[in-house]
C-alpha cells in the first residue's frame, strides 16, 4: 500500500526534479501537442459560437485539407499557389455545406445537426480519399525537421515554426474577430440570433464565413499535423483528441480553446511519462477525458465557459 | 378502409391502456412476431441468417438501449461501445469462469455488470448536460476499451486478446459458440429482443418512463414536481447500460463469436446512435427500424454496383461506399429529423383516411 503510494505521489516528482532538463523537454512535446490541440478545438469554437452546430466533421475537414494541399503539391504546384487553392477549396466547402447541410437542417434540435455533421464526417473521408488516394504521404513545406540544443534541452525547429504559427493565426483571429465588421457580426450572432437578425445582420453569410474560418483553420493544423507525421486517415482522429479540450475550455471560448488545448496537450504528456507505467502505459487516450472529466465535476461549465443559469 | 378504428370501442380502463390498441395492430405484431419466430429459420440462408439477420437483432437491442437513455431520458452518450464491451468481457469471464451456468443467465448477469458500469459513468450527467455530457461519456468509451485491451485477465491471458464464445446449450442445443447452427443463435436473439423489447415497452409508458420523458422535456420543472433527477437520471443510465451489455454479450456470442477490443470502438457508438435517430428518438419501434437501415445499407451499397453491372476497383467503392452513407444520413435527417418511425406513423394517419382523405 505504501509503496503504492509512494510510486503514485513521490517517484514521479522525484523522478522530475532528478533530471530537469528532460522534464522541460516533456513540456514542451506537451505544449506543442496541447497547440495542435487547441488549433482544431478552435474550429469547433468558432462554429459553435456562431451557429450552435456541435461540428463532429472539423477532423475530417483537417485531414482534407492536408490531402489538398498534398495533392496539389505532387502534381508541382508551388506551395504559396497550392496553399491559396486548398483555401478556395475550404471556401467552396463551406459554400456546399451551408446550402446542402445547414440551410435544410435550419432550426432542428442540435442532436439532429450533431447527427449531420457526422454524416458529413463519413461523406468527406470518402470524398476526400477518393480524390487523392488513401495512402500516407509526406507533407514537405520546407520546414526542416531537425534539432538544436539550448542549455541540454532539445528543440524541434519544425515544433517551434508550428507553435509561432498557431500563435500568429490566433492573434490574427482575435483582431478579426475585435475589429472588422464581420468578426462583430460574428460576435453577434454568438450572443444571440434572433436579435442579430432583427437588425439585420445576414445570417446566411456569416454561417459561410465562419465555416471558411474553420476550413482554414484546419488547413493550419492540417499542415502541421501533416508535417509532423505525414498525411494520413488518422489525421481525421485527432478531432477525438480536441474533444476534452473543448469540455476543459467551454464551448463558446476561444481563450478557453487554447488554454484547454495546453492543459490537456501537457497534463496528457506528463501522465504517459510520469505515471504511465503504473498502468502498463498508452493511457494517452484517455487521460485527457478522465482529466476534463474531473474538471467538469467541479465546474461544468468549464474554465471559461459562460455560467447557465436556467429557470423554469 | 383496412386499418381502421371505427367500431372498436374501449370499454375498460385496461382496453385504454392497452400497448397495441386497435385490432389490427394487434393482428399484425402478433403475426410478425411468430412469423419472425418460424419463418427464417426455415427459409432463410445462412448468409442471411449471419450477416443480416442476427446482427440486426444484437443492434436492435442495443439501439433499445440506447434510446431509452438519449430518447426517453435525454441523456446523449458516446459511450455504448464501452457498455457492449463491458457486457461482452463479463459474459466472457462468466461464461468461462462457470461452465454449468445457463447462457440465458450469463447474459442477464452481464447484463448487470454493464448496468453497474454505467451508473458509475452516468454520474456526471448529474452535473452537466447536452454535448459537454456526451463528450465525457466518451471517456467511459475509451477508458473501457483501454482497460480491457490492457489487462489480460480479461481475455484469460489469451496471447491473442481475443475473446471466443465457448460452446454452451440451451435445451440441449448448442447455441453460441463455433459449433453452433445460426438459425439456433437467430432464435436465441430473437427470444432475447422480444423479451426486452416488451419489458422496455412497459418501462417507458409507466411510472419510470413518464419520469425520463420529464427530466428530458424539463429538467428543472420535473425536479419541482418530484421527480428526483439523481435518481432517475443514474436509473436511466443503468437500465440503458444493461440493454447494451445484454446486447454486447449477444454480439459475441450470438453474432461474432469471437472479438477483441476494435469491435467495440467509437464507431460503434456511432453506429448504434445512428440507428436510434434515424429510426426516431423516442420509439421502440424506431430503435427496430433504424437497426435494420443501417444493417441493410452497407450490405445494399456493397451489393449495388455488383448487380448494376459495374467493376469497381476495391478501394474506389469503398469510397463511394462512404460517401453514400454519409450524404443518405444527411438526406434522411434532412427529409424526416424525427426518423423512421415518425414517417410510419404518418403512413398510419395517412392509411386510417385512404382511399376517402375528405
Amino acid at each position: 500500500m505504501l509503496d503504492l503510494l509512494y510510486a503514485v505521489a513521490v517517484a514521479p516528482f522525484r523522478d522530475m526534479a532528478g533530471a530537469p532538463a528532460f522534464l522541460i523537454e516533456v513540456l514542451i512535446g506537451g505544449v506543442f501537442a496541447g497547440l495542435m490541440y487547441s488549433l482544431v478545438a478552435l474550429g469547433f469554437v468558432l462554429i459553435f459560437k456562431a451557429s450552435g452546430v456541435f461540428n463532429f466533421a472539423q477532423g475530417v475537414m483537417v485531414l482534407f485539407a492536408a490531402l489538398t494541399l498534398v495533392g496539389l503539391l505532387e502534381r508541382g504546384v508551388p506551395v504559396l499557389v497550392a496553399l491559396a487553392l486548398t483555401t478556395v477549396v475550404m471556401v467552396a466547402l463551406a459554400f456546399a455545406i451551408e446550402r446542402l447541410v445547414l440551410r435544410p437542417l435550419v432550426n432542428q434540435a442540435h442532436i439532429i445537426l450533431f447527427m449531420a455533421t457526422i454524416g458529413l464526417n463519413f461523406f468527406l473521408e470518402g470524398f476526400g480519399e477518393m480524390l487523392w488516394g488513401a495512402n500516407v504521404k509526406k507533407l514537405d513545406i520546407g520546414i526542416p525537421d531537425r534539432s538544436f540544443i539550448v542549455r541540454g534541452v532539445q528543440i524541434n525547429q519544425l515544433e517551434l515554426t508550428a507553435a509561432a504559427t498557431a500563435a500568429v493565426l490566433v492573434t490574427v483571429l482575435a483582431v478579426f474577430f475585435q475589429r472588422t465588421r464581420i468578426g462583430r457580426a460574428l460576435r453577434a450572432v454568438a450572443d444571440d440570433h434572433e436579435a442579430a437578425l432583427s437588425i439585420g445582420v445576414p445570417l446566411r453569410t456569416i454561417w459561410v464565413v465562419v465555416w471558411s474560418v474553420a476550413g482554414v483553420v484546419a488547413i493550419v493544423a492540417g499542415l502541421m499535423w501533416g508535417a509532423k507525421s505525414g498525411v494520413q486517415f488518422s489525421l481525421s482522429l485527432i478531432a477525438l483528441k480536441a474533444l476534452p479540450v473543448l469540455i476543459l475550455g467551454g464551448f463558446e471560448s476561444v481563450p478557453g480553446a487554447i488554454v484547454g488545448g495546453l492543459i490537456i496537450g501537457v497534463g496528457e504528456k506528463l501522465g504517459e511519462v510520469y505515471w504511465g507505467p503504473l498502468v502498463g502505459g498508452a493511457i494517452e487516450n484517455w487521460f485527457a477525458y478522465v482529466l476534463a472529466l474531473a474538471f467538469l465535476l467541479a465546474r461544468p461549465q468549464g474554465l471559461f465557459g459562460e455560467k447557465i443559469i436556467e429557470r423554469v | 378502409m383496412i386499418y381502421r378504428e371505427a367500431g372498436q370501442f374501449k370499454t375498460t380502463y385496461a382496453a385504454d391502456q392497452a400497448v397495441f390498441s386497435i385490432v389490427q395492430d394487434r393482428v399484425a405484431v402478433a403475426a410478425a412476431v411468430v412469423g419472425a419466430f418460424v419463418v427464417p429459420p426455415l427459409v432463410a440462408s445462412e448468409y442471411w441468417l449471419q450477416a443480416v439477420l442476427i446482427p440486426f437483432l444484437v443492434y436492435a437491442l442495443a439501439a433499445i438501449g440506447l434510446n431509452l437513455l438519449t430518447g426517453y431520458a435525454g441523456q446523449l452518450s458516446l459511450g455504448t461501445g464501452g457498455f457492449m464491451a463491458v457486457g461482452a468481457y463479463s459474459a466472457f469471464k462468466l461464461a468461462t469462469a462457470f461452465p454449468h451456468l445457463n447462457v440465458l443467465v450469463v447474459f442477464v448477469l452481464s447484463g448487470l455488470v454493464a448496468a453497474g458500469v454505467g451508473l458509475v459513468f452516468g454520474i456526471p450527467s448529474l452535473r452537466i448536460k447536452g454535448f459537454y455530457l456526451a463528450v465525457a461519456t466518451l471517456a467511459s468509451q475509451f477508458f473501457l476499451v483501454w482497460l480491457f485491451n490492457k489487462v489480460a485477465w480479461f481475455t484469460n491471458y489469451a496471447s491473442s486478446g481475443t475473446i471466443t464464445a465457448p460452446d454452451r446449450t440451451l435445451f440441449g442445443v448448442v447455441i453460441t459458440g463455433p459449433n453452433s447452427a445460426p438459425s439456433a443463435r437467430y432464435l436465441v436473439a430473437l427470444g432475447l429482443v422480444a423479451v426486452f423489447a416488451v419489458i422496455a415497452k412497459n418501462l417507458v409508458r409507466g411510472r419510470i418512463g413518464r419520469s425520463w420523458m420529464a427530466i428530458r422535456d424539463r429538467d428543472i420543472a420535473a425536479e419541482i414536481i418530484g421527480v428526483r433527477p439523481l435518481r432517475t437520471k443514474l436509473l436511466a443510465f443503468g437500465i440503458s447500460s444493461f440493454y447494451c451489455g445484454v446486447a454486447g454479450a449477444g454480439l459475441v456470442f450470438l453474432y461474432l463469436g469471437s472479438a477483441e477490443t476494435l469491435a467495440f470502438d467509437i464507431s460503434i457508438s456511432f453506429l448504434v446512435l445512428f440507428m436510434v435517430i434515424i429510426g426516431g428518438l423516442g420509439s421502440i419501434l424506431g430503435s427496430f427500424l433504424g437497426a435494420a437501415f443501417i444493417v441493410l445499407m452497407p450490405i445494399v451499397l456493397a451489393n449495388a454496383p455488383h448487380a448494376l453491372g459495374l467493376r469497381l476497383p476495391v478501394a474506389l467503392q469503398k469510397q463511394i461506399e462512404l460517401m453514400v452513407f454519409g450524404g443518405l444520413i444527411i438526406f434522411f435527417l434532412i427529409v424526416e429529423p424525427r426518423g423512421l418511425a415518425r414517417l410510419w406513423q404518418i403512413t398510419k394517419e395517412k392509411l386510417r383516411l385512404w382511399p376517402f382523405p375528405h
